[in-house]
């Protein structure tokens, strides 16, 4: 949570003028892991895919808003999600390390019609 | 000890704000009482709704629960009730309660009064005599302890359980170890969150009555031959980054606090002063979850926010705590707290004790930014016919689906 955001916003600008490329920005977004446990870390950045999240060192694959989450580590579907140091829900598709975890590939296993846990 | 300065009732609560309430008892006069209000004087407030004339039992019973608990509200001065005359609600009974609260009331039937503008002649003679009658009132020195702060949270964000609920809870933790009440609700965002509720119930008869609220609402869901999806987390949560109810659910539920539960109430039913932290069943819907709190005598309201909700109450103070830096930015003359400071490192004590404060502040007189803006949202839930089979009407929560309990 250290990085400025107007330090982080102009190396981003400038390796947009350099790289062709997605990988490998570099940029360092800080994000928040709120438990060992977690399986996802929550980015208080907006992150583009190449971004490194401070808090543990991981490549942000693909874009990813402020407040959203990144997987930590890979999920094969059915597998929990882990935020808070609790299930948050379960994931849908196999998800890999660096991807944006949401709704497209994560499901609450609560409050549904087709059954309840 | 921490104090505040406040308006002492002939009952004994103490209210912060001196208003005359205009309460409609059916949706057929909620227009006859926003008017009223209007051509009053300032310290007239309506509390306009769309509850009908008729209704089952169940759904009248906790109409008539609601419209008692906001006209004996500690901040009402003294109280007009207005009716077309066809109201099955007990208007009389009502009046009785305010009466034997010790603020003056009035009833005022349209029909009686020769139709709407005549109503509204006499309503604003009534609204100006019950407030010079009760203009001389004077705030007193009272102990926090004697304050009932009702928490809500609305166009929740993942900053919502980062940053503002936290804070918030940390300020509730201050007023319940101060002697106080918190009291926070939307039974449907305890999903997900209710065993950590459930492991900090102060006991077993609390635990069983907490996860069969639980129950019944997720079922109620399940009944619809809907789900929850869609509606919890809405678009805008899910926007906002929040995937799951079960991710919102563990966000929400850290505006209470630490502090051991000591119950958990039916809607708008009273809640205890001095009662630590105390549960209510509402809807997740924030206005109707506001307004089941204030009428359970909360006489200020927290209201966390990360996307930028702007919404007040006409009875009770609402402070706006939010969490989402680019939201205050661009809606700072909608807050009163900036909790987002700890998304970029602030320490969640020294927000809490801020927040804290601004509780003080507020009960002693300060206006929030909602008061400043008129902004007096209200509106009251209305049981829905699907659902009586799960509610008694009764309003004592204790027996009524504790079948349900049975979980896996």
């Amino acid at each position: 949570m250290t990085e400025s955001e107007t330090g982080a916003e102009a190396e981003t600008a400038a390796s947009a003028d350099t790289d062709t490329e997605t990988e490998a920005t570099g940029t360092r977004r800080p994000s928040v892991e709120l438990d060992e446990s977690d399986t996802v870390v929550t980015v208080l950045e907006d992150a583009e895919a190449g971004d490194v999240v401070t808090d543990s060192e991981l490549e942000v694959t693909e874009a990813v808003p402020f407040g959203h989450k990144v997987a930590l580590t890979a999920h094969d579907p059915g597998d929990e999600v882990r935020k808070y140091g609790e299930v948050i829900g379960v994931a849908t598709e196999p998800i890999e390390p660096g991807e944006w975890v949401h709704t497209h590939n994560c499901d609450s296993a609560r409050g549904k019609a087709e059954g309840r846990r | 000890m921490d104090t505040f300065d406040g308006y002492r009732r002939p009952d004994g609560r103490i209210g912060i704000r001196n208003i005359v309430a205009v309460v409609p008892l059916s949706v057929a006069v909620s227009a006859v009482a926003t008017r009223i209000a209007r051509e009053g004087p300032e310290r007239a407030h309506a509390t306009p709704h769309q509850l009908s004339a008729d209704a089952p039992d169940a759904t009248l019973e906790q109409t008539r629960r609601v419209l008692e608990g906001v006209a004996t509200n500690p901040n009402v001065a003294g109280a007009v009730l207005v009716e077309l005359g066809t109201e099955r609600v007990d208007g009389e009974g009502i009046a009785d309660a305010v009466a034997a609260a010790g603020r003056p009331v009035e009833i005022l039937s349209v029909r009686e009064c020769g139709g709407t503008a005549a109503a509204v002649e006499t309503g604003v003679e009534l609204v100006d005599d019950l407030a010079a009658e009760t203009a001389d009132a004077r705030r007193e020195s009272a102990d926090v302890s004697e304050l009932v702060l009702g928490v809500e949270c609305g166009g929740s964000d993942a900053t919502s359980g980062l940053a503002a609920n936290p804070s918030v809870g940390n300020a509730c933790d201050r007023l319940v170890d101060a002697g106080g009440t918190a009291t926070f609700s939307e039974t449907p965002e305890f999903i997900g969150a209710e065993h950590i509720l459930a492991e900090r119930c102060a006991d077993s008869e609390v635990r069983e009555k907490l996860l069969a609220y639980v129950d019944r609402r997720e079922a109620t869901a399940e009944l619809m031959g809907a789900d929850l999806r869609g509606a919890q987390p809405s678009p805008g949560n899910q926007e906002g980054g929040l995937t799951t109810i079960e991710e919102k659910s563990l966000g929400a539920i850290s505006k209470g606090g630490t502090t051991p539960v000591q119950d958990i109430v039916p809607y708008g039913s009273d809640l205890p002063v001095g009662g630590g932290l105390v549960l209510m069943d509402t809807p997740g819907y924030d206005i109707e979850s506001v307004t089941g709190k204030v009428a359970g005598g909360a006489q200020l309201v927290i209201f966390t926010t990360g996307r930028g909700s702007t919404t007040g109450n006409p009875i009770a103070p609402v402070i706006k705590v939010c969490g989402n830096p680019q939201t205050w930015d661009r809606m700072a003359s909608n807050m009163d707290v900036n909790a987002s400071t700890i998304v970029t490192g602030d320490d969640l004590e020294d927000v809490g004790e801020r927040i804290y404060e601004t509780v003080l502040e507020t009960a002693s007189g300060r206006p929030t930014a909602a008061e400043v803006r008129g902004l007096r949202e209200f509106a009251i839930n209305e049981l829905q016919p699907n659902e009586l089979g799960y509610f008694d009407g009764e309003g004592d929560g204790e027996t009524v689906g504790s079948e349900e309990v049975s979980r896996s």
